[in-house]
């Protein structure tokens, strides 16, 4: 007997041949989308991201200078925001697989908000930010502790704002990889005379670390490109100084990039400066994601 | 059974259900003190799920429910009153697929030691050593202590699951179809171990294999389609049994 190709169908081998070729050309399509947008914003703004751009101060109502202020501002409220949100994202997670019953009324609801939480609108989650964050929680504090810095945008809340904002990614990313832990490795250590807490302290995270890691890491790259949260919790579109505590404004390179487009007085002149800091924000995602690729690939060796 | 025989697990009209589906039948056994214990039985045939129950294991699976005894040293494992961690200790359990943890040999000994309580180096190092070598394995790893249980082949890993879990010290071992993922010489050193542990604990054993019930065990139990057919002397179950339907699995014939 033989297993020719040519004993099929013309027509079959067509169909197999323009298939093929379809799905080529939207792989291909898709590479060329990334390649063309990036090489655009290299031509255009790759000889403006120098050592003084990345840290200087705008100058000159953010026509000239650079964008450290954006560029502190962005890491420290993603930072702050991955302290918020990825502990309790874990947590949720780790009710959610570890001991909800999966069929009961809570758990569905838990996961019902979850992903709901994932498909609202980020200005929704602006607004949410300022109505619970900033008037509720932070007029609250400073009416209790005499104080008045709490009750306005800062740092503190668009950070807890974008926690809010991010925690499906980590919820989800962290439940895949609780479950990805095979069940033998937590019956072992509960016929061992473990308790469920030390099963999963012991042994179940241990074994889910890279997948935390990957969900903060995600988590951090899309509150990092996230602008429409923050426009009311505190992001500022000049500072001459970094914020020197959470309950500071700041600066953020997306709000920065559209300040710098739509209400710069001079918007031609600040062209190359807005596909520098394009440039930047693609760079700080893409380190992001490829650290978050190391880290992976090198618990996974081990 | 023989009368100066003490029993150390028994069963008392226990009925095991997965949801509307019930997995056991009115089983009645008693399991006697430091002897080998086999269940035998096609797939399926409930021989697992009963093992599984007496360390409550399944209790992890959502939507089981048991009804009637199974008694360990007089106490009802099922009562409100009993710790189930406390119950683990006392019940090691070996598992069809040898699943050390992602971590050093030594780690894997000393994990169940160090849960509760605190102990010396030199205590474990001891326990370490002691369980390695009941389980015939310390020659092999004495000198990779903390490399990672991963790198070992397949039958030191069983054998390390079972030094892992005699290193608790418990009464009694349960071994849920431990040999059936190793090659035959592995399979011999297990079988062996067997062999030197039941001096020391209570050891039962869920198979696939007649033939390795028939080398290791004291007693044998046949399951079928939920029910123990057949509990009695291995030697007579494999020579005289009373029942038509154990002679036909014995023999062959169906499973």
């Amino acid at each position: 007997m033989q297993f020719s190709a040519s004993t099929l169908p013309l027509p079959k081998r067509l169909l197999g041949f323009f298939a093929v070729l379809i799905a080529l050309t939207a792989a291909v399509a898709v590479v060329g989308i990334i390649l063309g947008m990036v090489g655009n914003f290299l031509a255009n703004g790759g000889t403006h991201v120098t050592w003084e751009f990345l840290t200087e101060f705008p100058r000159n109502s953010n026509t000239e200078g650079g964008i450290w202020p954006a560029l502190a501002g962005t890491t420290l409220l993603v930072m702050l925001m991955t302290l918020l949100g990825v502990p309790v994202g874990t947590a949720t997670a780790i009710y959610l697989t570890e001991f909800a019953k999966q069929d009961s009324w809570f758990a569905r609801s838990v996961r019902f908000a979850v992903n709901t939480l994932a498909g609202v609108p980020s200005i929704v989650f602006g607004l949410f930010g300022v109505g619970f964050f900033i008037q509720f929680m932070g007029g609250n504090i400073d009416a209790a502790f005499g104080t008045s810095s709490f009750g306005d945008g800062s740092l503190l809340w668009s950070s807890a704002t974008l926690a809010v904002l991010t925690l499906p990614v980590v919820i989800v990313s962290v439940e895949e990889a609780l479950r990805a832990v095979p069940r033998d490795l937590r019956e072992a250590s509960l016929a061992l005379g473990a308790t469920r807490m030390q099963t999963i302290i012991k042994v179940v995270l241990p074994n889910s670390v890279t997948g935390i890691l990957t969900g903060s890491i995600l988590a951090v790259g899309r509150g990092a490109g996230e602008v429409a949260a923050i426009l009311f919790v505190g992001v500022t579109y000049s500072s001459e100084v970094l914020p020197s505590a959470v309950t500071e404004k700041f600066m953020h390179l997306g709000y920065h990039l559209f300040v710098l487009s739509t209400q710069s007085p001079d918007v031609e002149k600040t062209l190359p400066l807005q596909f520098a800091t394009t440039l930047v924000l693609l760079g700080l995602t893409f380190l992001l994601n490829l650290t978050a690729i190391l880290i992976r690939s090198r618990l996974r060796k081990r | 059974m023989a009368k100066d025989l003490q029993t150390k697990i028994a069963a008392h009209d226990f009925n095991f259900f997965y949801g509307q589906k019930q997995a056991l039948f009115d089983i009645n056994l008693s399991i006697p003190e430091r002897k080998v214990t086999a269940f035998i039985g096609p797939s399926g045939c409930g021989k697992s799920t009963f093992l599984r129950s007496i360390n409550r294991m399944n209790d992890l699976i959502e939507g089981t429910r048991i009804d009637g005894n199974m008694i360990v040293d007089g106490v009802n494992v099922y009562d409100k009153e009993v710790d189930v961690v406390t119950l683990r200790r006392r019940i090691g359990m070996v598992f069809q697929k040898s699943i050390p943890f992602p971590k050093s040999i030594y780690e894997n000994i000393t994990y169940g030691l160090t849960l509760n309580e605190s102990r010396t180096k030199a205590e474990l190092d001891e326990i370490v050593e002691s369980s390695l070598r009941r389980s015939a394995l310390w020659d092999e790893v004495k000198d990779r202590l903390n490399h990672s249980a991963l790198g070992m082949s397949g039958g030191q890993q069983q054998r390390l699951c079972i030094a892992r879990a005699i290193a608790i010290n418990p009464e009694i071992l349960l071994m849920d179809e431990p040999c059936s993922a190793l090659d035959p010489i592995s399979t011999a050193k297990v079988e062996e171990l067997i062999e030197e542990l039941k001096d020391t604990y209570t050891i039962v054993l869920v198979t696939h294999n007649m033939q390795q019930a028939g080398r290791v065990s004291d007693y044998t139990g046949f399951f079928l389609m939920g029910s123990l057919i057949e509990f009695d002397r291995t030697r007579t179950i494999f020579t005289s049994p009373s029942k038509k339907e154990t002679e036909d699995y014995i023999t062959g014939r169906f499973g």
